[in-house]
């Protein structure tokens, strides 16, 4: 058993040195004074998916608005693909970002548009390619996600389900080296999140593409991701794969992966005194 | 202590009113400088000239009738006792031109399409359509800003030219058609009353500016919405609130430097 979990280790290191699209090193954020990121370091290997874990406000979120882009690091860096985020000017972070996808929790497609604007949109916006040609690629999306009968529908007339597959296939209409989901199986009924789980694995080996899911939903993370990064409070509390943070007897991992009330994670937020609270007497 | 709070609490106030004038100020900049796909893409701009300017449509035509039959009947009332009822004809038409026109169009412009762009574009934001199109690496205010303001700055001239064109009609079905004041003296003293640089092309201007005016308050409101539904509520109201204001303020100093001494 430890001889497998050497392999396994010897394996990520260096699948990690050798081809990492996405490095964070030592990073840190401060917001309004108020640390949510400290010492951050974070390797995404080429090709793999990598998940982030952790309870709502751990800092999940606002780690992949740095990978994006979207936000500076107050200390440290994020890399991707050789270049440093925080020093593109908007030029550089535009061209980065058309070789990258998000999919938004819930979906974020435009509501004025149609499904297959909607899929339509990133190629119109960014290549000269001629309608029929943008046709065709639009249906394959469409097609890949389950949802070519659905092209002409508006995003109002979709189910939560339907509306993330159509976001997906948005997310992966340019065919982006690094596909970032944040928290892609909120609010979904059991059967949607087994096929959106099922999907974003096949469309990350079928596009070679290294993703990054960021949630809390456990179980269906760690069927279908390579390695997982546990963090709460602002920092990394454990690392793995699905296989050693299952095994994993630390106390944070037990509580988070058997979803236990006691444990280190609190229930409640710091508060004052109950009874007091109450005006209960001794 | 009381009175430290208060001066304090208005000290906040105007610091926070300061700091928003200039972040709208440096919005508007941004718009303009983005303004120019808007151009190459006019497809976007003639889709928001329809959903502000052709939907405004309605309003602004039904409004200018009754303003122009109010006029009709209040100017004729007036006019009477001074037995003057045949200036009727440019009483209402400088009226409509000069003032009401460009005004009351842009009122009812902020009500109905000024808050509609702010709680569109504030809705676009809490359901982080803005943010997936920043990551998307198309830029938000190029895509969907500019073209809406350019559309806002196209359609309100010519709302306000429909406002008061019906308005005249008003005048004339109920000066003319109704009362009896001669067809022939309201057309002409209308023609010989209203000069087109210094009423018509000044109502333009005026319209213009209002235009202007009230589109970017309501995209600076829109944009910069706290993305909950409280925070678009408020940005709502605060559009149809700063943009009534601004026209009515923005009116008065145009009218000083435009109309003074004629």
């Amino acid at each position: 058993m430890q001889w497998f979990r050497m392999c396994d280790l010897f394996f990520w290191a260096s699948t990690l040195s050798s081809t990492a699209l996405v490095e964070i090193r030592d990073l840190n954020f401060t917001y309004d004074k108020r640390p949510v990121l400290q010492g951050i370091n974070m390797t995404f290997p080429k090709g793999k998916m990598v998940a982030i874990m952790g309870l709502s406000g751990c800092g999940k979120t606002t780690l992949l608005r740095h990978i994006g882009g979207a936000l500076k690091p107050s200390k440290g860096s994020v890399k991707i693909d050789g270049q440093v985020m925080h020093e593109l000017d908007q030029a550089g972070l535009y061209a980065m970002r058309r070789k990258m996808g998000m999919l938004f929790q819930f979906g974020a497609l435009f509501t004025d548009l149609s499904v297959y604007d909607n899929v339509a949109f990133q190629m119109r916006e960014h290549t000269d390619l001629p309608e029929d040609i943008i046709h065709d690629l639009v249906m394959m999306k469409l097609h890949a996600v389950g949802l070519r009968g659905a092209q002409d529908m508006m995003p109002s007339e979709l189910s939560g389900g339907m509306a993330r597959r159509v976001a997906l296939a948005r997310t992966v209409a340019l065919d982006p080296m690094l596909v970032m989901y944040d928290e892609p199986f909120a609010g979904l009924d059991a059967i949607s999140l087994s096929v959106i789980g099922d999907l974003i694995r096949r469309l990350n080996d079928a596009l070679g593409a290294t993703s990054i899911i960021v949630t809390h939903d456990i179980q269906e993370s760690l069927k279908i991701v390579d390695y997982v990064y546990f963090m709460a409070g602002g920092v990394i509390v454990a690392e793995g794969t699905p296989d050693e943070l299952r095994a994993c007897d630390t106390d944070f991992v037990r509580q988070f992966v058997h979803g236990e009330m006691d444990g280190p994670m609190p229930f409640h937020y710091p508060s004052g005194d109950y009874r007091q609270e109450l005006n209960l007497r001794d | 202590m009381a009175a430290m709070k208060t001066v304090r609490a208005i000290g906040h106030r105007v610091v926070d009113a300061v700091w928003r004038m200039g972040s709208a100020t440096r919005f508007f900049a941004l718009v303009l400088l983005y303004s120019a796909s808007s151009f190459r893409r006019f497809r976007l701009v003639i889709k928001e000239l329809f959903s502000s300017g052709v939907m405004s449509l309605i309003i602004i035509l039904v409004a200018g009738l009754f303003v122009g039959m109010v006029l009709g009947l209040q100017g004729y009332e007036t006019l009477k006792r001074y037995g003057s009822e045949s200036a009727l004809g440019s009483l209402v038409a400088l009226s409509l031109v000069r003032e009401l026109g460009p005004v009351l169009a842009a009122l009812l412009f902020a009500s109905r399409a000024g808050s509609a762009m702010t709680a569109e574009i504030g809705l676009m934001k809490a359901t982080e359509q803005i943010s997936a199109m920043e990551m998307m690496a198309v830029n938000p205010i190029a895509r969907i800003v500019a073209p809406r303001f350019w559309a806002g700055v196209i359609s309100m001239p010519l709302l306000a030219a429909m406002f008061s064109a019906v308005g005249v009609f008003g005048g004339y079905l109920v000066g003319v058609v109704q009362i009896g004041v001669d067809e022939g003296s309201f057309w002409a003293q209308m023609q010989a009353a209203v000069d087109f640089r210094e009423d018509i092309l000044n109502g333009v201007l005026k319209s213009f500016v209002f235009g202007t005016v009230v589109t970017v308050i309501a995209l600076f409101e829109g944009y910069d919405a706290q993305p909950t539904a409280e925070g678009v509520s408020g940005a709502t109201t605060r559009t149809v609130v700063n943009s009534s204001l601004a026209i009515l303020m923005l009116d008065f100093v145009l009218t000083a430097i435009m109309f003074r001494g004629n």
